[in-house]
């Protein structure tokens, strides 16, 4: 069975409609990728389906349990995790302590115990450092741990937000654009490192992504938003030769074809 | 740079038709020579002179040359004021525009010559600021804070009298004043070279210190011994009056731990936060008075976790209708909250209960073992106890997972959220501790006063609350502890010029907004220092699979 499933979701804001309609199928520890043109509600359904927003229509079902109506802590907590297109970290925070708020949900000492200072409570807190300095070295910011957020590189912070993400230890984590901004040889690094997630951890991706030679490299399966609505869908040879992605893409099969000369 | 002169020399133009430096005129820093007023102007000029050398690029000379420049143009500006005061009569404007006034500015010369000495001296004064910017750090460091005792010595000089009044020291007080109080010119210089001099050895002490094998943990171990012990003779060396303004310096820091819970680590800007003193106060005054309004006589020690509790009730109730609001609307609704406390307590229909603006009186003081905490003095005590539990309380909540969820909704609610932070449980205990940790500070402030009223809890209580932990450093512990020092302390120290009080204080907020927004102590740099001898340490590789399984 499929780990994440819409059925008919939509999304309205005022007269707009963002998503109509949406169906869409994640298979477990699939990696699967969204794209589209700008403003075809691809971020949107990444909101939808965190809890963000509320879809007004459909159903959102993930592991064999109906989330949407949930608060975003709650999705959070049955093991969904995302990144975000424009970078947001926890600025004014150290690297370690971004990803130690990501381990939030594993540690269960109250604040009683911490005024205490209960020999439980320093187990937990010692165990979540070391788990926290393991994920800034599993995406290589080892030597980083107390740098405030903000002052890391770009590339750096985009690795941070992912090893936040990563120590939810999420099922299933929806990666928007992780390659923007990036050089060809950053981004072959990304590709590589999505993989690893899936082949090593056995982490479900839902990916949006522009660059097409990324999405065509590591998907499994594409869907293709435009204007809110699913026009294609299916392995990434398929979704590259139909006619309607072509189109959305590039305006006209005329122009289109002109295009691809 | 070339602004440096005209932005110092309408500072001048400021400080004096406020009438500060007639204010600090009466004062002598060294007796029948200086008076503080002198040492202000002065000041002002070779800050100009420093800025402007700051400011100035390449070669030494013209640093030197633009600093020189800026001291002329601030003197112009001074000589310009002593002469304009000549010619016009500003005092139908300026009230503080007094003779005595252009009699100091124009240092008791003619109209041309006065501007012209002015000039002169604002271009020596401007090149010895100047000389301050380039000369090296080690050198000018002593210098300061030579002249800062030497100064201090005279601001604070009925404090200084105060600690030299035993009898014993009648050698040492009249060594340093003469008799009707000022200090001596060899006085001044004594305190200032010993100031300098330890500046100077500082250094060199911390150095020797680790050849003899201390290391820096015990190095701090031992500062804080120091700290403590100073802790303790203050007010015995001072005296009622300085423990009284001690006392108040606690109750600050209370209640600017609890609102740095709120604001400092959860970011919830809170403007109403002098109620959950006010509930602090009444909760004691009822549970403990024993006048007519005194409904149990409980002992203060029952009263407090009462009131602490009471407060952290009202907390929450205040925290669940703001729970969706964020920024500048929170602060508008809880200034809101604040005021309704207030009113509620001041209003008739509640008078038989809280005694309308009449307020609990009689409140018996607190008794330990049969000894009764009646002065500042004993107030003071219970006040630094209070203040280190609370402080240690909030130094283990901050480390905590809930401090480190507080930090994270500040940064940014909606990720934190979708991380699994539960924002509602997150910002009720927020706002449930903070106005916990102000109720202790109301229920001292109830058995200080012996008495609470509504008067004694005004919107301006919260607006100090806020800027002092501001000014402080936001999110940082001791930032709380300093900025009540600086904000709170001093002026009280300082009170016959209390009418400045608020413009010093004004002045002071906003050149610290640019120039230092982060505060005094701030907290990020000291997270830093904390980490900085583990980040060396070698990490272990990970092997990928291995933390994935669960």
């Amino acid at each position: 069975m499929a780990l994440l499933i819409t059925r008919g979701m939509t999304k309205r804001f005022g007269g707009l409609v963002a998503v109509r309609a949406l169906d869409l199928k994640v298979e477990e520890r699939a990696i699967h990728s969204v794209i589209g043109p700008n403003g075809a509600g691809k971020t949107t359904v990444f909101n939808c389906i965190t809890g963000f927003y509320r879809p007004e229509e459909g159903e959102i079902w993930f592991a064999g349990q109906r989330v949407d109506g949930l608060r975003p802590d709650e999705i959070a907590h049955l093991g969904i995790a995302r990144t975000y297109q424009n970078i947001r970290l926890f600025a004014n925070m150290t690297a370690l302590e971004n990803v130690l708020v990501g381990l939030h949900r594993h540690l269960r000492s109250s604040w009683v115990g911490a005024l205490l200072g209960s020999p439980a409570v320093r187990r937990e807190e010692r165990w979540a450092h070391e788990e926290a300095r393991r994920l800034l070295e599993f995406v290589g910011l080892g030597g980083r741990a107390h740098l405030l957020a903000r002052h890391l590189p770009y590339g750096e912070q985009r690795k941070l937000e992912l090893a936040r993400a990563l120590a939810t230890r999420p099922r299933l984590l929806l990666l928007d654009e992780p390659t923007a901004g990036m050089n060809p040889a950053e981004t072959q690094e990304v590709i590589q490192f999505i993989r690893r997630l899936r082949d090593e951890l056995g982490i479900t991706i839902l990916l949006i992504e522009h660059h097409m030679r990324v999405v065509m490299t590591i998907s499994d399966r594409v869907t293709v938003l435009d204007y809110g609505e699913k026009i294609s869908e299916g392995s990434p040879e398929q979704v590259q030769d139909d006619p309607r992605v072509i189109e959305a893409y590039l305006g006209t099969r005329k122009v289109a074809a002109e295009a691809l000369g | 740079m070339w602004r440096a002169g005209l932005v110092f020399g309408a500072l001048i133009w400021f400080v004096s038709l406020a009438g500060l430096v007639e204010a600090l005129h009466a004062r002598w820093v060294v007796d029948g020579v200086v008076s503080a007023g002198q040492v202000l102007l002065w000041g002002v000029v070779v800050a100009s002179g420093w800025v402007g050398a700051r400011r100035a690029p390449g070669a030494l000379v013209s640093r030197l040359g633009w600093g020189l420049f800026s001291g002329a143009t601030a003197g112009f500006c001074l000589g310009l004021l002593a002469w304009l005061g000549g010619q016009v009569d500003l005092r139908s404007v300026f009230i503080n525009a007094s003779p005595v006034l252009f009699q100091l500015l124009s240092a008791g010369l003619q109209p041309p010559q006065a501007w012209l000495a002015a000039v002169l001296a604002g271009s020596v004064l401007g090149l010895v600021g100047a000389a301050g910017a380039v000369a090296p750090k080690g050198l000018v460091r002593p210098l300061l804070a030579g002249l800062g005792a030497g100064v201090s010595l005279g601001m604070f000089q009925e404090l200084v009298l105060l600690v030299l009044q035993p009898e014993g020291l009648a050698a040492v007080r009249e060594w340093l004043f003469v008799a009707s109080g000022g200090p001596t010119a060899h006085g001044v210089g004594a305190v200032a070279l010993a100031s300098a001099a330890a500046a100077a050895l500082r250094p060199a002490l911390s150095a020797g210190g680790r050849t003899v094998g201390l290391s820096f943990r015990a190095g701090r171990v031992l500062w804080i011994v120091v700290g403590i012990a100073l802790l303790a003779l203050l007010p015995v060396a001072g005296g009622p009056f300085v423990a009284q303004v001690l006392v108040l310096v606690g109750l600050y820091t209370l209640m600017g731990l609890g609102l740095n819970l709120e604001v400092g680590l959860a970011g919830l800007l809170d403007l109403g936060f002098v109620a959950f003193f006010a509930i602090g106060a009444y909760t004691v005054g009822l549970l403990t008075s024993v006048g007519q309004h005194g409904i149990a006589h409980w002992s203060f020690w029952a009263a407090v976790p009462v009131a602490v509790l009471v407060s952290l009730v009202a907390g929450v109730i205040l925290g669940i209708p703001v729970l969706g609001i964020r920024g500048d609307y929170l602060a508008i609704a809880t200034l809101g909250f604040g005021e309704i406390v207030r009113l509620l307590v001041l209003s008739d229909a509640l008078r038989p209960w809280l005694g309308g603006s009449q307020g609990v009186l009689s409140i018996p003081k607190p008794v330990l073992g049969g000894w009764e905490l009646s002065g500042p003095q004993h107030l003071y005590y219970l006040t630094v106890v209070a203040s280190a539990v609370v402080a240690y309380v909030a130094w283990r909540l901050q480390e905590s997972r809930l401090g480190r969820a507080w930090m994270a909704i500040r940064e940014d609610e909606d990720v934190a959220e979708a991380l699994g932070i539960n924002l509602v449980s997150v910002k009720l205990l927020a706002y449930g501790l903070g106005a916990a940790f102000a109720g202790v500070g109301g229920a001292i402030f109830a058995v200080m006063v012996g008495s609470v009223f509504p008067h004694s809890f005004q919107l301006l209580i919260s607006i100090q609350v806020l800027a002092l932990i501001i000014v402080g450093g936001m999110g940082s512990i001791p930032g709380v502890v300093v900025g009540s020092a600086v904000l709170i302390g001093l002026p009280e120290l300082l009170r016959e010029f209390g009418e400045f009080r608020f413009l010093v204080y004004g002045a002071a907020l906003v050149a610290m907004m640019l120039l230092r927004p982060e505060g005094l102590l701030p907290a990020a740099a000291q997270r830093r220092e904390l980490h900085a001898e583990e980040s060396g340490s070698a990490l272990q590789p990970w092997a990928v699979g291995a933390g994935g399984g669960a």
